[in-house]
């Protein structure tokens, strides 16, 4: 096994396009155990840890462009305030070490359907960054996930950054595992709310081939939260309409019976999540006014 | 004598430690700083220059016949030395704990998923996996028996309690995967009335999924040719001289030349009592001329040891209006997987003690345990009384409802207690203080009620997933207690060895301690040496490796090491002293009747007599070797089950405190509280430490631990999806430790490692039931359990 080590961007791009099979290696956290387990057996090993600009993040444009290989530590002590969803999302994954060495971007290129970054970003709208030697281009998180594992990047491409918008609202992530720490989701929820759009961001984890939305779930809260004059409001959400974004939100999922838990429970366990998340997040909307934020 | 070169820092060569701390002193593990520091080696590290490595081909079908193996490709593969079958032992072809009925490898049947087929040794892992997966094995597949009440013809439980059929005729009715049939054991309790009647009478069904001992240091050892034609073997184990016993057998060699010495072991939980690589490892050795590693990964570990017996349950209680228990009557079903292991021991334990630590005038118990073509299961810390405590103490709290009556109060009214009879007929000859075990739990102060003040997401069921604030979470809280024999039982000569020596190494009296008992991380070595200091009045005790050129020790399990290897330094520590007694009798020319060992030196009060052992010694070494038993038991009457079948008895009462959200199905186990008789606390910390580590692992099984099967396929070998709690998931403790000396015993302890493993689990379980409300009679509880989705 080769193991390549560009000391730049530039490099890591042409390496990739010389090499396309050569797997990118980032906090290694899926890279190592499915080496360890013999699973992956690749011919290269392509190293980003040197590539110092993807552990940079910047604000431009109202969004975050976070750096492919910032950690998910960093994200939680660095950009609680900037992306919250993200980092309540990296804050449920693995164990400290596991947050020390573990990127969004690998999160990312995995995409596994239970993988943590993915409701939240979803939620939030994001965009992928991914960059060849031919050039870059922004891939929309909804255009991201194309099937079990599989994403819409070419071989010769690297993932440079995600950009995520700034919070016009709450955001809130809910993921349920059979144990309290250390566990991968047996199903998880992120909701957005964006207030200057008066859009309704959310995400399912766990439940589906794929990471995807619940589109109905949105327009529905969009609308009512519209046509009650909510968002000026202000006011207390009524409780079928927390329910029903409930019932849609576990409606948009199509979850399988595996080791980790039922179909019926995930789709049971959604729809508690997005009304509890809902109510978090509605009040801390309702008190973000009060304190004149 | 060959050794592996690698000995980094710490491998358990002779032990010295910092030295101090005799008998009840919290005395440091001479291993500790080792460990903490990543220093110390566990077999995993073992290496030599020049070795080859082993790995070892499983069968991917839980049964099937083989109809051929071509290995020819695996041979041709470049730097393979070696490629072995069946074909290729020279000796037994089968081995096991109690009855030797497991092939070292398969012969023309593999009867469980993983089953080792065949070995290659190559001079890289890599390459001796990939000429592994070059060997043609061509597999008959066939249905597997996967249910142990099917495997026995009693698929319902009627047919257990109406049927006069003797069980080995019914299991004909089923696939026989054993000659003798699919019965391991049926053991049988028989006392008081055959029919008896109550006011009050509870029936329940209960199931107790399969626990994996999980230890952190997956099977490893070393092999080593020697010139004598024999092979030295370093290995990860729990008793170094029943490996040897069936190494030899499956070898054709005298045990002289099979030695074993201990590598550094990282957990066992009963998980090393059968053998994993040991005869694979010395095959492939004395077949290359070569020292050989085998190591399995955490995936192959799953596959390479035994694992808890899966339980079915039915019990009835019945009892008096005020609370007096009439009579139980139970069918007990182990899932004893493909090959016998210790199940017939763990039937032993299962049916004798299956009621708890309760009086009962009549009783009625059926335990059996079954062949089928699951996962071989053995011994578990626990071992049968921890699937049993599940069901008697759901069982108690189902009557205390009926009854109307508080749980704890139920309990104590039909504790046992000194002088009791257990259904078994044995009258418990030293003290057993159930009732105060319950009674202390019940008095210490509760937490606090979850919600006061701000919400800590890490004191939330979920934890910081996030997924309650508080909604849906309800507090619940549960009692058990349970008891459990200490050392081997029913007849069985339980004995070790010790050889201690007393000489002086730099002017300094020193004491070396061998014996052969494994240190698996519970702490021995510390409490060999603490016994050495208290008897000899040295602080400088030696530990020896643990290996083979002593006699046994017996095995590391049964909570029964500080007692039994425990009692036989102890004894020879005393031989040793009267030899150096007499030394100073005869210098000092008389009789003097105060004499002892204190601070290196023979001293006497009533005389003012100090003799430095330094003078006393000289380059003289004084020995003695000696095996040490603990008072007989006997064989169980087959047919009723009576007869003193147990040494001794450790008890221990837990509480549970949880919040479970009941929307969501989790639990966050709040505290829990422990109370434990141990006779005499020999290491005080290493007591509390195994209160707490059973207590997690008791906990583990109430809400997470199991090895999912289908169709006698493991669906999750590995740490990813077989979850063991973090410390987010183990809650403090509040543990009492009492003193209550066995007189038996030396220094009136009781082993201590089981008993809060067994009471642990029940009580969680019981708290989750006070929460939900729900009946919940299977563990581990699943959320969807608590859903009901
Ligand atoms: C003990 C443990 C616990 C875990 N717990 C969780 C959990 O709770 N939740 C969760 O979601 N995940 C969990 N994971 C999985 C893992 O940590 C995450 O998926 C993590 O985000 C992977 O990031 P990484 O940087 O370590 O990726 P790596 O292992 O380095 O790479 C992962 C994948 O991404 C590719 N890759 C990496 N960087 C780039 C790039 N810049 N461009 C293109 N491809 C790239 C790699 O080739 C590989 O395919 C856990 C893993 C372990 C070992």
């Amino acid at each position: 096994m080769d193991f390549l080590q560009p000391a730049t961007w530039a490099e890591a791009l042409e390496a990739k396009a010389a090499h396309p099979d050569a797997v990118p290696i980032a906090g290694g956290t899926d890279v190592m155990v499915g080496l360890n387990f013999g699973h992956l057996r690749p011919a290269r090993l392509l190293d980003l840890t040197r590539v110092a600009d993807l552990r940079d993040w910047q604000v431009a444009d109202g969004a975050v462009r976070l750096g492919a290989a910032v950690s998910y530590a960093r994200v939680i002590s660095e950009l609680g305030d900037r992306l919250p969803g993200l980092a309540m999302a990296s804050r449920t994954i693995g164990s400290p070490q596991i947050r020390n060495r573990g990127t969004v971007a690998g999160n990312l290129a995995t995409a596994s359907p239970a993988g943590d970054a993915h409701p939240a970003l979803l939620a939030a709208g994001a965009g992928v960054e991914v960059a060849s030697a031919r050039g870059t281009r922004r891939i929309p998180i909804d255009d991201f996930y194309t099937g079990v594992k599989r994403n819409a990047m070419d071989d010769d491409e690297l993932i440079a950054a995600v950009h995520v918008a700034l919070p016009s609202g709450p955001q809130q992530y809910s993921k349920i595992g059979t144990r309290n720490a250390m566990v991968i989701a047996v199903a998880a929820f992120g909701l957005a709310l964006h207030p200057d759009r008066r859009a309704v961001g959310t995400g399912i984890g766990s439940a589906a081939p794929t990471p995807r939305r619940a589109p109905a779930a949105e327009e529905f809260l969009a609308g009512e939260l519209d046509s009650s004059g909510l968002w000026e409001s202000r006011a207390e959400l009524p409780e079928a309409t927390i329910a029903r974004f409930g019932e849609l939100v576990a409606a948009a999922a199509a979850p399988i019976d595996d080791v980790r838990g039922s179909a019926r429970y995930r789709v049971h366990a959604l729809s508690v999540m997005a009304r509890r998340a809902l109510t978090w997040a509605w009040a801390d909307y309702r008190n973000s006014a009060n304190q004149g934020a | 004598m060959s050794t592996p070169t690698r000995t980094p820092t710490g491998a358990p060569e002779h032990l010295t430690g910092p030295g101090s701390g005799g008998v009840g002193d919290d005395a440091q593990r001479p291993d500790g700083v080792l460990k903490v520091r990543g220093e110390f080696a566990y077999g995993s590290d073992l290496w030599m220059e020049d070795m080859l490595w082993g790995v070892t081909l499983r069968s991917p079908h839980p049964y099937a016949r083989i109809r051929s193996v071509d290995t020819s490709a695996a041979l041709a593969t470049p730097g393979v030395s070696a490629v072995l079958t069946a074909d290729d032992v020279p000796g037994e072809k089968v081995y096991g704990l109690e009855l030797a009925d497991q092939p070292v490898l398969a012969l023309d049947v593999v009867r469980y998923q993983g089953e080792p087929v065949a070995l290659v040794a190559a001079d890289h892992p890599e390459t001796a996996r990939l000429a592994a997966s070059r060997i043609h094995v061509d597999y008959d597949v066939l249905e597997p028996v996967t249910d142990a009440r099917t495997a026995l013809g009693h698929p319902t439980w009627n047919q257990v309690h109406d049927s006069t059929a003797e069980v080995t005729e019914l299991s004909r009715e089923s696939a026989h995967l054993h000659p003798e049939g699919n019965l391991v054991r049926h053991l049988k309790v028989r006392t008081g009335d055959p029919a008896p009647t109550a006011d009050v009478v509870v029936v329940g069904e209960y199931e107790v999924g399969m626990q994996d001992q999980a230890f952190l240091g997956p099977e490893s050892g070393l092999a080593v040719p020697a010139e004598d034609g024999g092979v030295e073997l370093h290995v990860a184990t729990q008793w170094l001289h029943v490996d040897q016993k069936q190494i030899c057998s499956a070898l054709a060699l005298p045990p002289e030349q099979v030695r074993l010495t201990l590598a550094g072991v990282g957990g066992a939980f009963g998980g090393r009592e059968d053998l994993s690589m040991h005869v694979h490892a010395c095959l492939l050795a004395l077949r290359t001329g070569r020292p050989v590693k085998m190591s399995y990964n955490r995936e192959e570990s799953f596959f390479g040891h035994v694992h808890r017996h899966p339980a079915t349950m039915r019990y009835e209680h019945g009892a008096t209006r005020d609370g007096e228990l009439v009579y139980v009557k139970a069918a007990i079903y182990f899932d004893g997987g493909a090959y016998a292991s210790s199940t017939p021991a763990v039937v032993g334990n299962g049916g004798t003690m299956g009621i708890g630590p309760y009086v009962v005038p009549n009783v009625h118990v059926d335990c059996y345990g079954a062949y089928t073509n699951n996962p071989p299961c053995g011994a578990m810390r626990g071992f049968g009384s921890v699937q049993t405590a599940f069901a008697y103490e759901s069982q108690m709290d189902a009557l205390a409802a009926e009854l109307g009556m508080d749980p704890v109060e139920l309990r104590c009214r039909n504790a046992m207690e000194e002088g009791s009879a257990t259904p078994t007929g044995q009258v418990i000859d030293s003290p057993a203080p159930v009732a105060e075990l319950l009674r202390r739990l019940e008095a210490m102060p509760l937490p606090a009620a979850s919600g006061d003040g701000e919400v800590d997401l890490r004191d939330m069921p979920g934890g910081v997933s996030n997924t309650t604030h508080g909604e849906g979470v309800r507090r619940g809280v549960g009692y058990a207690v349970a008891y459990k024999n200490v050392a081997f039982s029913e007849g069985y000569d339980d004995h070790s060895t010790a050889r201690v020596r007393l000489e002086v190494v730099g002017g300094e009296p020193t004491a070396t301690v061998h014996t052969a008992a494994a240190e698996v991380g519970q702490g021995l070595v510390t409490v060999e040496q603490q016994i050495a200091r208290t008897e000899l009045g040295v602080e400088r005790v030696v530990v020896h490796p643990k290996d083979t050129s002593v006699g046994s020790a017996g095995s590391t399990s049964a909570s029964r090491q500080t007692y039994v290897t425990g009692g036989a330094v102890k004894a020879a520590c005393e031989k040793v002293r009267e030899q150096v007694l007499a030394r100073a009798e005869r210098l000092v020319g008389r009789t003097v009747p105060d004499l002892r060992l204190a601070g290196g030196s023979v001293v006497s009060d009533s005389e003012d007599i100090t003799v430095p052992l330094a003078d006393l010694l000289g380059d003289d070494v004084l020995e003695a070797t000696l095996e040490w038993r603990h008072r007989p038991t006997e064989a169980i009457d087959p047919e009723t089950g009576q007869g003193f079948a147990h040494v001794q008895y450790a008890f221990s009462a837990h509480r549970a405190v949880v919040d479970v959200d009941t929307e969501l199905g989790l639990v966050k186990v709040v505290e829990m509280a422990c109370t434990q008789d141990v006779g005499k606390a020999i290491n005080p910390q290493a007591v509390v430490g195994q209160i707490q580590g059973g207590t997690a692992q008791g906990l583990g099984l109430a809400v997470m631990e199991e090895i999912l099967i289908k169709d006698g396929k493991v669906r999750n070998p590995s740490f990813t999806d077989y979850l063991i709690p973090t410390i987010l998931d183990m809650p403090p403790m509040r543990i009492e430790v009492l003193e209550y000396a066995d007189p038996h015993a030396p220094y009136g302890l009781r082993g201590v490692g089981e008993a809060p493993n067994i009471s642990s689990g029940p009580a969680v379980l019981a708290a989750i039931r006070a929460a939900t409300g729900l009946p919940l009679t299977r563990v581990p509880v699943r959320p969807e359990h608590i859903t009901g989705t």
